[in-house]
């Protein structure tokens, strides 16, 4: 075994039920190396890393820390072998300091000693080029910030190997490459680096070497100096896949939705958005970007009557009766009673879409199982969709009575957009359709969307990949803070355009506040 | 393990998972494998504690629920009731609402129906007094459940306290009433009403007087399970139970049908007092339900809110407080020896459910070494 390797995975398989996650998977992970792990939704990334940092125990197989046999069978024992993982969603305690954070659930035989504490933290920081300032409160952080927090955590607590899951999902393309620049001096300091991704140019960048897996098992690790976009997604695929997104230029053009100005104040009293007005056309996408949390899925809740609004109004042009309609204050009944087709993919499917312990028959009629006078509902035409739904979008499902929470991600979302467009809509709005979804899937979402888009429907839809939102849509309107930034045209904005909007107005929205 | 495997680090010996759903005849020999298991461990702790033989002991249990046609009627009638009050919390539980009050319900509808019998006999033509009784006790649960449902629906109040709280408060008013209703003076009880006249009683069929209970409750199960499984209010209830952010997406007014489902948990409860005193006690007391509101929630929830497997569940309980209640009699016992052996076999039933979802593994690797 080489000295150099700072662990090694043989043959690590581990099974839920029938689900094969991961199957004699062998991976090798160097010190002073940045590995991506690369690979769909749903390949077993997580899983695998989960049994490196002690969350579950493998079923069979065997974990080397340098060279020895090592049994991780708690977070605890990771911790002690010195690996550290940074998750996709922080666990930190929101009313705590950044250093309080960073020690919390230290075993100090000597005593707790703050001030030596915030010491050590300036010096990791310093060592690596962090900017932080250990008093701040996590709640006042950004997104950003917070994943420092995580990060120097985990180095605090003398961590040789770290593993990232999703680092960048949240952060702009700036921050994004702030992070980098902090991962590569890391690895320059000797530090053994696995970040998990799905973000190909992102492992292209970044990492010395790249694993693959593709449904649970090792596809292979190539060196990314030898490595291509082509090569990769062939990898992760199994198959050769064009990455291109279709787009038509927009048709018979008319203003179909217009929102006026709309404020929101939620319940905790913050301004979630903030004078927020665009127009969306028949026969277009509009593309909404932002940072996450940025107002999106409020501005998409207030369109659907979930949200009250507290200024503005949000104008419908009827394109059957020519009315022009307010939806301000109506509830979603009432807007559906308006003969106002409006179909909204939500952010949470499961949560808020579908119902996930209801099989895809019941699923099938939540929007329409008012229909009629009848005490009694009737299920032979959400029966009818169903079975159409599943013939035409491929979802992969022993039959139509299969409780909807046993699908797998792409499957869930095709059922749930599948209903959504069912309703011949002319407003559709989707909020993240793809997250989640395999390359295939999501492409079977992109052409859904366009289609729709020919077909003169109003589209809204909320990304969170750049690249994508350039490709698929017509405009794109970017959220920072509440408030929109600019409005720009899709197909001549740059990335790097959208990504200075996205923070363009944080401050501004913070002296409102 | 022994002292040679030292050199092996910890390793989790026990490691439980969640398993794919199983095959239903599979769950269910893993039921009577529970319940047979169950019955193993009861007879070996009967004969510690008393001595007497298992086997006469199960036997006994038996027919102190179908030994002579008084013990079935009787276990026919306990039955009929804990059913009643189980359909009556099912759909509040199927709507996540918690509803810890039926209790109290079901005795707010028993004090409604004793205050028109005592109150209405003479006043009242006979024909019309059952039903102004039934409209009472259904009327005095609804206002029972919907006063913590509105208090959820408006201001999102705590409704396992709220509706806890509720019971108490039907207890002490049925307190304050037998204070007046008492029969004979200073006995602190209500005795039997219209014993003579037999004003208020529901009427026997075929010389059962049960059998009105019965046929009622087993109606009821039918209803329910078609309003709960084909109706639209019924649909809404599953939608807002699983998820209320659904609810709101799909325009359904949450706060309407909480009140809504409430109001029918309640007046199923006050049924339930109805039958409790006009078919079965003719009279009240603080204890009147009997603690059924509580036991009926374990009803529901393993029957998973079926309300035809809830005959079976219903069944089981009562057959085991009936069958406890033989062997306490029969064998001159402690009534807690038999509360014991029900525990012990309501445990093992409870218990085969974690078996049916969760798949437990050990790793034998340390002890072959």
């Amino acid at each position: 075994m080489a000295s150099n390797a700072a662990i090694e995975l043989v043959n690590i398989t581990k099974t839920f039920g029938s689900t094969v996650a991961n199957k004699d998977v062998c991976l090798t992970v160097n010190k002073g190396e940045i590995l991506s792990i690369l690979g769909e939704n749903g390949s077993g990334k997580t899983t695998l890393m989960n049994m490196i940092s002690g969350i579950y125990y493998p079923d069979s197989g065997q974990i080397f820390i340098d060279g020895k046999e090592a049994v991780i069978s708690g977070p605890k024992d990771a911790f002690a072998y010195k690996i550290g993982m940074i998750h996709q969603h922080f666990k930190l305690v929101d009313v705590f300091s950044a250093a309080e954070n960073i020690v919390l659930g230290l075993e100090d035989e000597k005593g707790f000693d703050m001030k030596n504490y915030v010491g050590r933290i300036k010096e990791i920081s310093d060592q690596y080029g962090f900017d932080i300032d250990p008093n701040k409160k996590i709640y006042e952080m950004s997104v950003s910030e917070k994943q420092t927090v995580e990060i120097i955590k985990v180095l605090f607590r003398g961590a040789d190997i770290l593993i990232l899951d999703e680092p960048t999902a949240v952060l702009t393309p700036q921050e994004t490459q702030k992070l980098f620049a902090i991962l590569r001096r890391m690895r320059d300091a000797g530090k053994a680096i696995i970040i998990i991704t799905h973000k190909l140019h992102e492992v292209l960048s970044l990492s010395d070497r790249v694993s693959v897996l593709r449904k649970g098992e090792y596809v292979g690790t190539v060196k990314t100096s030898e490595a291509n976009e082509a090569i990769l997604t062939e990898m992760m695929v199994g198959k050769k896949i064009a990455l291109n997104i279709h787009r038509d230029e927009p048709s018979n053009e008319e203003v179909r939705l217009s929102v006026e100005g709309i404020s929101c104040i939620n319940r905790e009293g913050v301004s979630v958005l903030n004078d927020i007005s665009f127009s969306v056309n028949s026969g277009e996408i509009l593309g909404i970007a932002g940072i996450a949390g940025s107002g999106q899925r409020e501005l998409l809740e207030s369109i659907a009557g979930l949200q009250k609004i507290n200024h503005g109004k949000i104008i419908y042009n009827n394109p059957k009766t020519g009315e022009v309609e307010n939806l301000r204050d109506k509830t979603p009944r009432q807007i559906r009673d308006m003969g106002v087709r409006l179909s909204f993919v939500p952010e949470d499917r499961l949560g808020m879409g579908l119902v996930g312990n209801m099989d895809i028959v019941d699923n099938m009629m939540l929007r329409s199982y008012r229909k009629g006078h009848s005490v009694f509902v009737r299920r032979k035409e959400p029966q009818n969709l169903a079975d159409e739904i599943i013939k035409r979008l491929g979802v992969v499902t022993p039959d139509s009575h299969t409780p909807v929470r046993r699908l797998s991600g792409g499957n869930v979302q095709k059922v749930l957009v599948g209903r959504e467009i069912s309703s011949s809509p002319t407003v559709l709005m989707a909020a993240y359709p793809v997250r989640g979804l395999d390359i295939n899937s999501s492409y079977t979402i992109y052409n859904l969307l366009n289609e729709q888009k020919s077909k003169g429907v109003a589209v809204i839809f909320v990304g969170e990949d750049l690249d994508v939102l350039l490709e698929l849509c017509d405009r794109i309107m970017v959220l920072s803070g509440g408030a929109v930034s600019d409005i720009v045209d899709a197909r001549t904005a740059t990335k790097e355009q959208i990504g200075l909007l996205m923070t363009k107005s944080r401050e501004v929205s913070h002296d409102n506040k | 393990m022994t002292t040679n495997n030292n050199i092996h680090i910890h390793e989790p010996i026990i490691q439980v998972s969640k398993r794919d759903d199983m095959i239903w005849y599979k769950s269910w020999i893993v039921r009577a494998i529970a319940i047979i298991l169950a019955m193993i461990v009861c007879g070996i702790v009967t004969v510690l504690l008393t001595g007497l033989d298992p086997i006469s002991v199960y036997v006994s249990m038996f027919e102190g629920n179908f030994g002579t046609e008084r013990r079935l009627w009787a276990m026919l009638k306990e039955l009929a009731l804990l059913l009643c009050v189980s359909l009556a919390v099912t759909p509040a539980f199927k709507m996540k609402f918690w509803n810890i009050g039926a209790e109290g319900q079901t005795l707010a509808g028993a004090l409604a129906c004793s205050a028109c019998m005592i109150l209405l006999s003479n006043i009242v033509p006979s024909y019309l007094l059952i039903p102004i009784m039934l409209v009472a006790s259904v009327a005095a649960g609804l206002i029972w459940a919907i006063v913590p449902a509105y208090f959820k629906a408006k201001f999102n109040t705590n409704e396992t306290l709220f509706t806890l709280m509720m019971n108490y408060i039907a207890m002490q008013l049925v307190s304050f009433c037998i204070v007046f209703w008492e029969n004979p003076k200073n006995s602190n009880t209500v005795g039997v009403i219209n014993p003579d006249s037999m004003l208020g009683w529901l009427p026997s069929i075929g010389g059962q007087k049960y059998a009105m209970c019965v046929i009622v409750v087993a109606l009821l199960t039918v209803i329910m399970y078609i309003y709960l499984r084909y109706s639209k209010q019924g649909y809404e209830i599953s939608v807002v139970g699983e998820s209320q952010n659904t609810a709101r997406y799909v325009g359904i007014n949450v706060k309407k049908v909480i009140i809504r489902t409430m109001a029918i948990s309640g007046a199923l409860c006050g049924l339930a007092g109805f039958l409790i005193v006009s078919g079965v006690d003719h009279s009240i007391t603080t204890a009147s339900a009997g603690g059924m509101g509580f036991t009926a929630i374990m009803v529901s929830w393993l029957a998973k809110f079926n309300p035809v497997v809830m005959v079976l569940t219903s069944f089981l309980i009562v057959f085991l407080e009936c069958g406890a209640g033989q062997i306490a009699t029969a064998f001159d016992l402690n009534q807690s020896v038999a509360d014991i052996l029900t525990g012990i076999i309501l445990f093992a039933i409870i218990g085969s459910e974690f078996f049916i979802n969760y798949k437990i593994k050990f790793h034998k690797k340390n002890k072959e070494a």
